[in-house]
């Protein structure tokens, strides 16, 4: 149990794929303008990370490895996300259409979301098992929705702040996103393993 | 190589029927009427009326939002054919059909003051400081928002002009 939940956080908050990996920076800069938003996109790539994870085990030792096909590992994952993803998008059409509308063009492409192919990648990496690579996912994908949704908070109050001129929009964004980095890497102090 | 290219495949294959299965469950059924207005409407999706696209067009005009006759481009017939499709009485006398039309600039009166680049939807308008600014009339959508910008009204909307690489055979009269 205990290393269950030092993977999580360890995942989420120590290795955070946004902010130490540096991976899934378009939809952190682009759909953290609000927290409505930001909400709706981490549960989306939350679903598809964790079942890519799964997935991508599930091919890794059932099809690329017993026929030797290691170099089609990258194309299969794709795949298989971009499906994942096109699931993903018909479920919120369905379900809420107004999400659907605020999400826009980032919804298809999570499909192109570095994170959610460098986490299935990494599963394969580190020869997690099946339990592991899925927790791995969901650990990240966490991480991924609290930096989206800290970054949005953020946002939403810097948006009624007096900002320079120089530095309005994007600029004052990519600040705040490296103050956050270096406030993340203060958890590298944590020495938990995992 | 067999094997890659049939777990390819089958990988392929097997995604694609569970997407269409998925897709028939979690269909999506959008009000008809949309679709049908935005059939009538030219699809160009040129922006003329502020909406984005010829969908957000259609949605408008069916929630009252905007009037049948927001879209320019289709002038006269297009608005009457909204207006019998979605059951609307139209008073059409007003609307001239002008055909399609772009801004173009005076080069005797442009001071060369960059305004009217700055608010162009499209970047249809090019110059620099102090020199006669130009529309290019393959990216002008004839939006009029650099008309009211122009501080010696040197913008003007003008009809497309026909030049040797553009004159095509004139369209019949609409009924």
């Amino acid at each position: 149990m205990s290393e269950i939940l030092l993977l999580l956080i360890s995942t989420a908050l120590i290795n955070n794929v946004v902010l130490i990996k540096f991976l899934g920076l378009c939809p952190a800069m682009g759909v953290s303008k609000s927290m409505d938003a930001a909400l709706g996109m981490g549960l989306a790539t939350t679903f598809v990370i964790t079942l890519a994870a799964g997935a991508s085990w599930a091919l890794e030792h059932w099809l690329l490895a017993p026929f030797e096909l290691g170099f089609l590992r990258i194309l299969t994952f794709i795949l298989v996300i971009a499906a994942t993803v096109q699931f993903t998008e018909m479920v919120v059409k369905k379900s809420s259409p107004g999400l659907y509308q605020s999400l826009g063009i980032y919804l298809p492409l999570i499909t192109t979301n570095c994170a959610v192919l460098g986490v299935a990648l990494l599963n394969v990496q580190q020869g997690f098992g099946f339990v592991r690579s899925l927790l791995y996912g969901f650990g990240s994908a966490v991480g991924f929705t609290l930096v989206l949704l800290v970054f949005a908070g953020l946002r939403e109050r810097l948006a009624h702040a007096r900002v320079p001129a120089a530095f309005a929009g994007a600029p004052i964004a990519f600040i705040t996103i490296s103050l956050l980095s270096l406030a993340f890497m203060g958890f590298s102090g944590m020495n938990i393993g995992g | 190589m067999i094997a890659a290219i049939l777990s390819l495949t089958l990988l392929g294959a097997a995604l694609g029927l569970l997407l269409g299965i998925a897709g028939r469950y979690l269909a999506v059924e959008g009000n008809p009427l949309n679709a049908e207005v935005e059939a009538l409407l030219p699809g160009t999706n040129c922006g003329q009326c502020g909406f984005p696209g010829c969908a957000g067009a259609a949605a408008a005009i069916i929630d009252n939002l905007a009037p049948a006759t927001c879209c320019p481009p289709g002038g006269k017939a297009v608005a009457a054919a909204i207006a019998e499709r979605i059951g609307l009485a139209l008073d059409l006398s007003g609307v001239a059909d002008q055909g399609p039309q772009i801004a173009t600039v005076s080069e005797e009166i442009c001071i060369g003051c960059c305004r009217c680049l700055k608010v162009c939807p499209t970047d249809a308008i090019v110059g620099a400081a102090k020199q006669i600014h130009n529309v290019l009339r393959e990216a002008c959508t004839g939006c009029a928002a650099c008309i009211e910008r122009c501080p010696t009204e040197a913008m003007s909307m003008r009809p497309v002009p026909v030049t040797l690489q553009h004159w095509v055979w004139p369209k019949p009269a609409f009924a």
